[in-house]
């Protein structure tokens, strides 16, 4: 494949900037035809295939495999074990900052999850290392495997998710509570999840000399390879990973991991290529998961339903070996005004795999239990659960009284409640029938997502023919990256977007920091519009030092950039093009290049938080307990939009997540084994279209002056918090069933219900 | 995945041969066998694929009103047939909530008849399974067991069979006709599958070697084309296998119930037909109150093997729904859902 991609987008129409279009992704096509190269599609000459042979115990020892079986069956070229596994240059035990993980490559012979790697079969062909994983036939010494509450190992954990405290307290929760009028009280269950991305983990792995070219879906191209170069001793600059495309991250894809290291030894010590691709099943253990979590709430009340006080504490499961954990109580710090706020987590240690982040990591597992209990605590004052919220609204960053850069919180209610048809809902439950007898129900919940910014860089190139050329090493996980980046730098550039090649996904290029934290757009958008600025600056200073340009002399009035041509600030009428002002100059082209970060101190001064609201509405069948999401209505305010369409979607693809959570998605674990009973797709539940009803997605505007000067936050995973508690809280309404653990199943609803009266029968 | 020898036979008789070698094993559209074969819960040493033997891809009506469906039939070509979905609405409609379209598209009758456990212990090859490894154990018994049988089962497996098309069959008394090494015979659906005992590595009737050619449909199976109603639970609208199922057919004259029929899914190693509920049924008044005995009886032996004794409760209340909403008449159209409770929705006006 060519080490460079470009992505031509002749359709594309301006009316004014092309930032706030909804252009169509510039790699649509690509991919709808089956022409867009992931990782795994590339086959370079001599390749090998690796496949890991993983444990099928949580936690032991293997006390023999046999290697001389997989040896001799045809076509297997080596067996990597921890006997001849080759040395790293990192130990591996050891963590790689910021965001490094302990990773498993046959450090030893101990076993601490199912499906953790304990051997790696190279060979001619896939099928051949397949067998070859399989003729292993490892023998186990085993321990009882620690898989819940009953025998898991609590500690107190410093830090939750990557660094966040695992203890913040504003006022004084006790005080808060004993003033408290009621107080609501319940506990709360969510789930182990995998990130099942449709595409698999995936490397193909080719060394010349001490350079090593990766082909692998990832979503931190820069952060990698400083990584991959610790591990094989080599420097940064030698490592190249290519990602044009993935098939879906969620998080998973920008922690590295022990089977790609693997791959990429394998490739080292035997001097060929080498690609693996894990299975699907493979991915539920080594590539990160949602840790399962039980949480407690406690909300007080006062006699007008303000809060007095909102203790959340979460357990959290981690692995026996590591540390990520869902910091699901920090999303009960930035949203509901109260005087008392305890958010704390402890540690369980688990045998399972090293949970990871996963799409809104921390805030879907704790938004979906603080919108239930927020509605529970709104039933008990006997108000609306709008007008609960509403009573609770913090103007300022509850805690900390911080500004917020921007809130348009309110506007989301009043929209989304409109949209969706929210005054007149009963306040009781099983009060709503459609014309079929089915219950309805309507819940809602509150959005809300922290607006992270990562270092990043960026090249512009103005080329002689007024075309321009973009660069920076970002990451399009489906999400319709390349499209927006590039909306903005042609904005910045005073250009058509049709007239920007932007060229990403490649490590070579300036560091695009992460795809992660939804703030990819802000991010490496930032670090573009601002080598957009510096490109179009020093075109300015060609133009306006050369007598001969109609600009000349402007330099302290200004220009401004639009449509290809530099027009002087006081004068519309004094313009010259791109391409004529390098042409006299003698110049092929003119390169801006930039470095943008956050303004620490404007991140100091405020609170920086998109926010929405989510209404649901389910019918459930009242004999059968089946529920159906019928509604779905969200309203987000996420500052500026670059491209309405592409976020939309976002917002779709989160709701659609909180559907699944909510509803269907759980890893079932065997509890004497810790073993998944449902490491697949058929089995593993998402939502399929069927399950999808008509979803809205509200855009709110919203302008806000601080979080950067874009003033871009992030969309990407905002969609699921608020709307697993909508639904939940929909369900309730229908049944008048409580149900505190997800996913909700069909046999939560049947419990009281015999006593119903049924609308069926006669 | 273990090596295996390959046989595309091109007559009947080929095939049967062919599969009198032991660990062979027929190949159908292959959407089972070769998810199996692929974790290792299936090593066959042999395949023989019939997808190219002839004549068996036919819909034939019978001059008595019945009709003859060849084993490589296609799900979805059965389904979609105009004057079988007319005749058997009821088994149309059970065929079209199962699986995918793609699935169902690719998906034999024959192999949707013989296609396996969706047991997670029979494919996971960690774990003890007497229907894959006899003797082994059965480590669903006290594992998560939330979706397994509630009916006929035994402390060796408490597994279930998850076909969606073999309830109908079951409760029309569908035939089902084999060619084997000592000839032809004919099996009734309902005694195709069997109960696990203390063999439950014994799956179905047939015989080492036996290939199924056709199913059969008696012309009687019609009278019931104006009252039949197949639902499912399941925990997503669509790709999803039941929890539990039920078929229910009536024959009714002026309010009075001359013939029933119900069929369970999801509840036991076979299609579990109700007789003795179709008994009580046949000659009373259609109430409610009537459908309520009906499932009490169908249920009467039911008890959980672990976690599962809310399928007893929705086996159930699912009967009961089967057969109110047979007796409110058979949809006109195929239902946007197949087999849903719920009526057809905004959003979802196709088959998915
Ligand atoms: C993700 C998924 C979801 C599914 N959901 C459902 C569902 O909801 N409901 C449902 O009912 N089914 C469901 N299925 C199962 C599907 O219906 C079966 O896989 C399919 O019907 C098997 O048909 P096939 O032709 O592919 O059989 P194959 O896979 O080729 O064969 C299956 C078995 O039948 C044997 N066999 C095939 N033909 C004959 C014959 N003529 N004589 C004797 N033995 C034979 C084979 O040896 C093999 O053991 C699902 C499958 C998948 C993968
Ligand atoms: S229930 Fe049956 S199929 Fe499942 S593990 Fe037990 S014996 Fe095997």
């Amino acid at each position: 494949m060519s080490s460079e991609i470009a992505f031509p987008s002749p359709q594309h129409r301006r009316h004014g900037s092309s930032a706030g279009q909804p252009l169509t992704r510039r790699d649509g096509v690509l991919k709808v035809t089956g022409r867009a190269t992931y990782a795994a599609d590339n086959h370079p000459e001599g390749m090998l295939y690796a496949v890991t042979a993983v444990s099928s115990i949580a936690r032991g020892r293997v006390t023999a495999l046999d290697v001389e079986a997989a040896k001799a069956h045809p076509g297997v070229v080596e067996v990597l074990t921890p006997a001849n596994r080759p040395p790293l240059s990192h130990d591996p035990d050891d963590k790689i900052p910021p965001f490094g993980f302990r990773v498993e490559v046959l450090q030893d012979d101990t076993v601490r999850y199912v499906n953790q790697p304990i051997a790696l079969v190279i060979a001619e062909t896939l099928e051949a290392a397949t067998e070859g994983a399989a003729l292993l036939n490892p023998q186990y010494e085993v321990e009882s495997a620690r898989t819940g509450l009953e025998n898991g190992e609590r500690f107190d954990t410093p830090a939750v998710g990557v660094g966040a405290p695992s203890r913040t307290a504003y006022g004084d929760i006790d005080a808060g509570l004993a003033a408290a009028v009621r107080v609501t009280e319940a506990d709360y269950v969510t789930p182990p999840q995998y990130h099942n991305a449709m595409e698999p983990h995936a490397v193909v792995a080719q060394w010349d000399g001490d350079r090593v070219t990766l082909d692998m879906p990832n979503q931190a191209l820069a952060l990698s390879c400083a990584a991959y170069a610790a591990y094989f001793g080599i420097p940064a600059g030698n490592v190249l990973i290519r990602s044009p495309f993935l098939g879906g991250g969620f998080g998973s894809k920008a922690i590295l991991n022990g089977p790609q290291i693997l791959a990429i030894l394998a490739a080292r010590m035997l001097d060929r290529p080498v690609k693996l691709a894990l299975t699907r099943a493979q991915m539920y253990g080594p590539v990160g998961h949602r840790g399962q979590t039980w949480q407690k709430l406690r909300l007080g009340t006062d006699g007008e339903g303000r809060l007095t006080a909102l203790h959340h504490h979460v357990l959290a499961a981690t692995s026996s070996f590591d540390e990520f954990m869902e910091p699901a109580a920090n999303a009960s710090l930035p949203l509901y005004a109260s005087p008392a706020i305890l958010a704390e987590h402890d540690g369980l240690r688990l045998d399972t795999g090293t949970p990871g982040p996963m799409r809104a990591p921390g805030e879907a597992s704790g938004s979906a239990v603080l919108e239930v209990a927020m509605d529970e605590a709104a039933i008990a004052c006997g108000m609306d659960p709008l007008e609960f919220r509403l009573a609770n609204y913090a103007e300022t960053e509850p805690g900390t009284g911080k500004p917020f850069s921007s809130k348009s919180l309110r506007e989301c209610y009043a929209e989304g409640a409109k949209r969706f048809g929210w005054s007149g809902r009963p306040l009781e439950p099983r009060r709503m029938r459609d014309e079929n007898g089915f219950l309805v129900g309507w819940g809602m919940g509150t959005a809300v997502f922290h607006c992270p910014h990562f270092p990043a860089e960026a090249r512009a190139t103005l080329r002689a023919d007024g075309t321009a050329l973009v660069e920076t090493a970002g990451a399009d996980m489906g999400q319709g990256a390349w499209t927006a980046l590039a909306q903005i730098a042609a904005e910045a550039l005073g250009l058509d977007p049709d007239q920007v090649e932007l060229h990403s996904g490649i490590s070579s290029l300036p560091d695009g920091g992460i795809a992660g934290g939804s703030g990819h757009t802000a991010s490496a958008g930032l670090a573009l519009h601002n080598a957009g600025v510096d490109a179009i600056a020093r075109l300015a200073e060609l133009a306006t030092a050369d007598p001969a340009s109609p600009l000349f002399g402007a330099g302290n009035i200004g220009v401004e950039a639009r449509s290809g041509r530099l027009h002087r600030r006081d004068d519309e009428g004094r313009s010259e093009s791109y391409s004529e002002i390098l042409a006299r100059a003698g110049q092929a082209e003119v390169v801006g290049t930039a470095k943008a970060a956050r303004d620490p101190a404007v991140a100091e001064a405020h609170a920086l938080f998109s926010h929405g609201a989510v209404f649901a509405e389910v019918k459930v069948d009242p004999d059968l307990g089946q529920v159906r999401v019928t509604r779905l209505v969200g309203a987000f305010a996420a500052g500026r939009i670059i491209n309405p369409r592409l976020v939309r979607s976002q917002y779709f693809g989160g709701m659609i997540w909180g559907i699944s959570f909510a509803l269907q998605e759980e890893a079932v674990t065997d509890r004497r084994t810790g073993r998944i009973m449902n490491a697949d797709l058929a089995e593993y539940h998402v939502p399929v279209n069927a399950d999808v009803p008509s979803l809205d997605a509200i855009l709110i505007p919203e302008d806000d002056p601080y979080v950067n000067p874009l003033g871009v936050k992030g969309v990407g995973e905002i969609g699921i918090t608020g709307t697993v508690g909508a639904i939940a809280n929909a369900v309730w309404h229908a049944t008048g069933v409580r149900v505190r653990h997800f996913p909700i199943r069909l046999e939560d609803l049947l419990v009281n219900q015999r006593d119903v009266t049924s609308a069926f029968g006669n | 995945m273990n090596r295996f020898d390959y046989i595309r036979p091109v007559s009947v008789p080929e095939a049967i041969a062919a599969a009198a070698v032991p660990g062979s094993a027929y190949l159908a559209a292959g959407t089972n066998l070769l998810d199996l074969m692929k974790v290792g819960a299936s090593r066959p040493e042999r395949v023989i694929n019939i997808t190219r033997l002839p004549g068996l891809d036919r819909i034939e009506w019978l001059p008595d009103g019945g009709v003859r469906v060849g084993t490589l039939v296609r799900n979805s070509d059965l389904a979609y047939d105009e004057r079988f979905a007319k005749t058997f609405p009821v088994v149309a409609e059970a065929l079209l909530s199962g699986a995918s379209a793609q699935l169902r598209n690719a998906a034999t009758v024959g192999g949707n008849l013989m296609q396996r456990t969706r047991c997670a212990y029979f494919h996971d090859l960690a774990g003890a399974c007497n229907r894959r490894e006899p003797g082994s154990g059965c480590d669903a018994l006290g594992g998560e067991n939330r979706l397994q049988a509630v009916l006929g089962w035994s402390e060796h497996c408490i597994a279930t069979h998850p076909s969606d098309f073999c309830v109908p069959l079951a409760a029309l008394d569908a035939i089902v006709e084999v060619e084997g090494p000592h000839g032809g015979r004919e099996i009734a659906l309902d005694t195709l599958h069997r109960l696990p005992g203390a063999t439950p590595e014994q799956e179905t009737a047939l015989l080492p070697g036996e290939l199924i050619v056709a199913l059969r449909l008696p012309a009687e199976a019609s009278s019931f084309s104006r009252n039949a109603r197949y639902i499912k639970l399941r925990e997503r609208t669509s790709y999803a296998f039941a929890v539990v199922s039920a078929a229910a057919a009536l024959e009714v004259e002026g309010g009075t119930i001359r013939k029933a029929r119900i069929a369970l899914g999801g509840v036991a190693a076979k299609p579990w037909r109700a007789r003795e509920a179709e008994a009580l049924l046949e000659g009373k008044q259609a109430t409610a109150q009537a459908f309520a005995e009906a499932a009490e009886l169908a249920l009467a032996e039911a008890r959980p093997s672990g976690d599962n004794a809310f399928k007893i409760e929705l086996a159930h209340r699912i009967v009961t729904r089967a057969l109110s909403l047979a007796l409110e008449g058979t949809p006109q159209a195929m239902p946007a859902l197949p087999a849903s409770p719920f009526p057809a929705l905004s959003g979802a006006n196709h088959v998915i």
